[in-house]
C-alpha cells in the first residue's frame, strides 16, 4: 500500500516516461523510414538514372524524362501560385485585416490548405482535361499551383503582420505611395519568411502525387510539351512501385530517395534560413 | 454653493478659450481641428499657429492628443481607415485636410521621424536614397552628394562614411534615429515632425539630437512632441499645452514656463500630475 | 492611381483564392450529376460497386474511410500527445528544437514514400509477426475479437490505418505543441507552488486550458487522415466488400478514386467516382471547417484575456 503522496510520484514519473517512449516511438518511424529509403534507394541508383528514360519492362533504363518533367511541373506550379497567393496574402495583410471578405477568404483559405489533394486533382480533371480531351502537363502545373496558393497565401500574411506599423508609417511620411510602401519596404522587411512559405510550398507539392494522376498523368517518354502529358516523379513511382516487374520496382526506389532527400534538402534549407531571419533582428 | 458654481466655472474655462498666443510668420494654421479614433474623440476644436523656421513643442501627459495632433500635419493616420480629421489645417494658405489635397506630395513637403527608430531593411545608403527617388531623378554622383549631405545634415557622416553599403539596421539606437532624420530631410522637406524622436534614446544620444534640432532650425519649421518637460524647454521657442484632446496654453516656450496663464499649465510644469 | 490598382488586384486575388472552393464544389457537383440523378441519397447506403451492371455504391469506401481514418486517430492522439507533453515540459532546451523539427520532417515526408515503404517493408514484417500475434491474443474475445480475426496478408484496413496514423502524427502533435506553449507561465507555476507534481500540472491544468484547441488539432489530423491517399491506395488493397476484419482489405473514398478514375469507362462510372469525391469534399469541409472554428475560438479566448 503506497502512500497518496508516493502515488502520485509514481503515477508522474510512470506517464512521464510513456511520454518519451511516445516521442521515441515517433522518431522510430522516421528513422526507419529512412533508413529504408537510403538502403533500398542508394543500391538502385546510379548515373544511368539521370541519363535514360524510363524504359520498358525488362529493360535498362532510368529516370531522366520523370525528372525533367517533375522539374517542369514544380516550376510552373509555383509560378502560378505563388504570385496569386503572395497578392492574395498581401490583401488579407495589408487592406483586408478586419474586413469581412478577409475573414471568410482566410478561413476558406485554411480549410483549402488541408484539403485532399487528390480532390484538387479530381477539380482540375474536369476542368482543364475533360473540356480539352486529354490529359496535359498544363493541367498537371495548375493541380499543383492550386496547393501552393493557401500555403504562400497563409506565410505572406503572418509574414507581412510581422512587420512593424512603425515601418509602414515611416516609408509613407516621406511621401511613397501605399503599394511602393509595400513592395520597397514591407516586402522587403519579410522576405526571409515569405521565401521560407515558397520554399516549402515547392517541398510540398514536389512529392505530389495523388493531384497529377488525373491531370499529367505520365510518360514513358521524353517529353517537355506542358500541352501533352508530362512524365513526373511521383506518378513514375506510383506505377513502377505498383508493377510486377523488379527492374521498375527497383527505378521505383531510387526515385523515391531523390524525392524524399530533395524534399527534407527544402526543408532544412527553409528551416535555417528563416532562423537565421529571426536571429538576426 | 459658491465651492460647486467655482467647479463647474473651472471646468467651463479648461474647455473654452484657452490662451493662445499669435506668432511671427506662420507656417502652418491649425482651425477648428477634431481628431476621431473611431467614435471616441482625440483631439477637440484646436486652433493655433506654428512659426515658420522656429521649434515648436507640443507637451502635454500621455494620451493628451499631442501625438495625434502631430500626425495631422503629414496625414499619416490615413493609413488607418477609422481614423479621421475635421476642421482645417493650412500649410502656407492651403488647406491640407482638403480631400484633393495629394497625400504623397504633402509628405514629401512634410516629413516626419517617430518615436522607436525606423530604418529600413536595406543599406545606409539606399535608407537616404528610397525617399530621394521617389520624387527626384538623380545621377549616381548627385545621389552620393545628397546622401553625403543629409548624413552631414544629421551628424552622422563621421560614423558611417566607411559603411555606407551596410544594413542600416546594424547601428546603433542613436544612430538609427539620427539616419531616420538624414533620411526625412534628404527629400528636403519644408516642415520637419518629431514624435517623441529621443524617447528610446539613452541621454548621450538624446543630447546629440536636440543639438541636431538646434542646428536644423535655421532650415526648417520643426514642430517636436514631447513627454520630457526640460527638453521642451531646452530645445523649443514655443509650445502648446494640451490636456485631454483640447489646447489649453500655447505661448512662448520662455511664457509657458516661467509665467503660465492657466492654473493647468502650471500644475503640469510644475509636476502635479500627469 | 497605381494605389487603386494595386489595391484591386490583391482584392481581386485573395477573392478569387476564396471562390477555389467554390468553384471545386460546383465542378464536382456538374461532374458528379449523372450519378446523383440516377443512385440519389441511396448511392450512400449501397454496398455494390459493379462497372459492368453499373451499380455503384459509396457505402463500402466510406466506410473504409471512416474505419482507417478511426484507428489512425486512436493511435495517433496518445502518441502525439505524448510527443507535445515531451516537447514542451521535458525536454531540455537544447533538445526541444531537434526533436520538434524531426516530427515536422514526418508530415514533409511524400505520402508516396510511405506507400511504398508500407507495402514492402512495413506490410511483410506486419503480416509475418504481429498480425498472428495479435489473432491468437485477441480473436478469441467477446465483440472485438472478429476485428482481428483473419488472414495475416500484411495489407488491409488495419494496415492503413497504422500508416495514416504516423502520417498524422506531426500534425496533431504540432498544433498541441503550439497550444500547450500559449499556457501563461503563471497558471503552471501556481500549479507548481501547490506541490503538483509535472504530470498533474499537465493533466488537470494545460489539458483543460487547451482543451479547444487540442480538440482542433486532432479534428486538423483526422481532416488529413480522411483525404490521404497514396499511402492508403498502397497498402489498403483495393477490394470492395464490406468486412468486419480489420485484416481484410478494403477501399477508402481516396484509394478507389486513385485506382480506378483514368481507367473508369462510361459516363455512370465516372460520374460515381466524382459523386465519391463529393461526398469526400462534404465530409473533409466539415471536419476541417469545425477543426478551424474551434481554433479561432481559442484565439478569441486569448485575446480577450490578454
Amino acid at each position: 500500500m503506497l502512500s497518496p503522496y508516493r502515488r502520485r510520484l509514481v503515477v508522474n514519473a510512470f506517464n512521464l516516461g510513456v511520454s518519451v517512449l511516445m516521442t521515441l516511438f515517433g522518431l522510430f518511424w522516421l528513422a526507419w523510414l529512412l533508413w529504408t529509403l537510403l538502403s533500398q534507394g542508394l543500391q538502385w541508383l546510379g548515373p544511368h538514372v539521370f541519363t535514360a528514360s524510363t524504359p520498358p519492362p525488362g529493360e535498362q533504363g532510368g529516370l531522366a524524362n520523370a525528372i525533367v518533367g517533375s522539374l517542369l511541373l514544380t516550376g510552373f506550379g509555383v509560378l502560378i501560385g505563388a504570385p496569386l497567393g503572395l497578392l492574395a496574402g498581401t490583401f488579407l495583410a495589408e487592406f483586408g485585416r478586419a474586413s469581412r471578405l478577409a475573414a471568410a477568404v482566410r478561413f476558406i483559405n485554411d480549410v483549402l490548405l488541408s484539403a485532399p489533394s487528390i480532390l484538387i486533382g479530381v477539380f482540375v480533371y474536369t476542368v482543364l482535361v475533360v473540356p480539352f480531351g486529354h490529359f496535359s502537363g498544363w493541367a498537371g502545373a495548375v493541380a499543383l499551383a492550386l496547393i501552393v496558393v493557401p500555403v504562400v497565401v497563409r506565410t505572406t500574411e503572418d509574414m507581412l503582420k510581422l512587420v512593424p506599423d512603425a515601418l509602414r508609417e515611416a516609408a509613407a511620411a516621406l511621401g511613397a505611395p501605399y503599394w511602393k510602401v509595400v513592395v520597397a519596404i514591407v516586402y522587403r522587411a519579410a522576405l526571409g519568411g515569405i521565401m521560407t512559405g515558397v520554399l516549402l510550398a515547392v517541398a510540398r507539392i514536389s512529392g505530389e502525387t495523388a493531384p497529377l494522376l488525373f491531370t499529367a498523368l505520365s510518360n514513358q517518354f521524353w517529353s517537355t510539351d506542358m500541352s501533352g502529358p508530362v512524365a513526373n516523379l511521383p506518378v513514375v513511382i506510383f506505377q513502377f512501385a505498383m508493377s510486377p516487374y523488379e527492374d521498375w520496382q527497383h527505378l521505383a526506389w531510387a526515385g523515391a530517395l531523390l524525392i524524399t532527400l530533395a524534399v527534407l534538402a527544402l526543408n532544412i534549407v527553409a528551416r535555417v534560413a528563416f532562423r537565421r531571419r529571426k536571429a538576426r533582428q | 454653493m459658491d465651492e460647486a458654481r467655482e467647479q463647474i466655472e473651472a471646468g467651463a474655462r479648461a474647455e473654452a478659450a484657452p490662451a493662445v498666443a499669435e506668432v511671427p510668420n506662420p507656417k502652418i494654421v491649425v482651425r477648428n481641428l477634431s481628431f476621431h479614433y473611431g467614435r471616441f474623440q482625440a483631439l477637440h476644436d484646436i486652433s493655433l499657429s506654428i512659426p515658420e523656421r522656429q521649434v515648436t513643442a507640443f507637451i502635454g501627459p500621455s494620451g493628451c492628443g499631442k501625438s495625434t495632433l502631430l500626425r495631422c500635419f503629414n496625414r499619416i493616420y490615413e493609413l488607418y481607415p477609422d481614423q479621421r480629421a475635421s476642421g482645417e489645417i493650412l500649410l502656407d494658405g492651403e488647406n491640407i485636410l482638403d480631400r484633393r489635397q495629394d497625400l504623397n506630395l504633402l509628405r514629401a513637403r512634410v516629413g516626419m521621424v517617430f518615436q522607436k527608430p525606423t530604418p529600413f531593411p536595406m543599406s545606409i545608403y539606399d535608407n537616404i536614397a528610397f525617399g530621394v527617388r521617389l520624387y527626384e531623378r538623380l545621377s549616381r554622383a548627385q545621389m552620393s552628394e545628397r546622401v553625403e549631405w543629409a548624413l552631414r545634415k544629421a551628424a552622422l557622416w563621421d560614423e558611417v562614411k566607411d559603411k555606407l553599403r551596410q544594413s542600416g539596421q546594424q547601428l546603433s539606437g542613436g544612430q538609427q534615429q539620427r539616419l531616420c532624420i538624414a533620411r526625412a530631410i534628404a527629400v528636403r522637406p519644408e516642415v520637419l515632425l518629431l514624435d517623441e524622436p529621443a524617447s528610446a534614446l539613452d541621454p548621450i544620444s538624446t543630447l546629440r539630437i536636440e543639438e541636431l534640432i538646434h542646428e536644423l532650425k535655421s532650415d526648417y519649421t520643426i514642430v517636436i512632441v514631447t513627454h520630457n518637460m526640460q527638453q521642451a524647454a531646452r530645445v523649443s521657442d514655443y509650445t502648446a499645452f494640451l490636456y485631454m484632446g483640447r489646447l489649453v496654453e500655447y505661448s512662448d516656450t520662455s511664457t509657458i514656463f516661467t509665467n503660465p496663464r492657466r492654473r493647468e499649465t502650471e500644475d503640469y510644469i510644475t509636476g502635479r500630475y500627469g | 492611381m497605381q494605389d487603386a490598382l494595386f489595391r484591386h488586384g490583391t482584392r481581386l486575388a485573395a477573392v478569387a483564392v476564396g471562390s477555389v472552393v467554390l468553384a471545386i464544389l460546383v465542378a464536382l457537383t456538374v461532374g458528379a450529376w449523372p450519378a446523383i440523378e440516377r443512385f440519389g441519397v441511396g448511392f450512400l447506403g449501397s454496398a455494390s460497386w459493379n462497372p459492368v451492371t453499373e451499380e455503384f455504391g459509396a457505402l463500402v469506401p466510406i466506410y473504409g474511410t471512416l474505419v482507417t481514418s478511426a484507428i489512425a486517430l486512436l493511435i495517433a492522439v496518445p502518441v502525439s500527445f505524448g510527443v507535445a507533453l515531451f516537447i514542451t515540459e521535458l525536454a531540455p532546451g537544447w533538445l526541444k528544437r531537434p526533436v520538434g523539427t524531426a516530427i515536422e520532417l514526418l508530415a514533409a515526408i511524400p505520402s508516396i514514400i510511405y506507400g511504398m515503404w508500407g507495402l514492402f517493408v512495413f506490410a511483410p514484417l506486419f503480416g509475418e509477426h504481429v498480425q498472428p500475434w495479435l489473432t491468437e491474443r485477441l480473436a478469441g474475445l467477446p465483440g472485438v475479437g472478429v476485428l482481428f480475426d483473419g488472414p495475416p496478408m500484411g495489407i488491409g484496413v488495419l494496415t492503413a490505418g497504422i500508416i495514416l496514423a504516423v502520417m498524422v502524427i506531426p500534425f496533431i502533435a504540432s498544433v498541441m505543441r503550439d497550444v500547450f506553449e500559449v499556457v501563461p507561465a503563471q497558471l503552471k507555476e501556481s500549479a507548481y507552488g501547490l506541490g503538483a507534481t509535472t504530470w498533474e500540472v499537465v493533466w488537470k491544468v494545460v489539458l483543460p486550458y487547451t482543451r479547444v484547441g487540442v480538440i482542433g488539432g486532432i479534428m486538423l489530423g483526422l481532416g488529413r487522415a480522411l483525404g490521404e491517399t497514396m499511402a492508403v491506395t498502397f497498402v489498403i488493397g483495393n477490394a470492395h466488400e464490406l468486412s468486419a476484419s480489420l485484416f481484410m482489405p478494403g477501399n477508402t473514398i481516396s484509394s478507389i478514386l486513385a485506382n480506378e478514375f483514368t481507367e473508369a469507362v462510361g459516363e455512370i462510372y465516372l460520374a460515381s467516382l466524382i459523386y465519391l469525391g463529393l461526398i469526400l469534399f462534404g465530409i473533409t469541409f466539415v471536419v476541417l471547417a469545425a477543426a478551424k472554428l474551434l481554433l479561432i475560438r481559442l484565439g478569441a479566448r486569448e485575446g480577450r484575456r490578454a
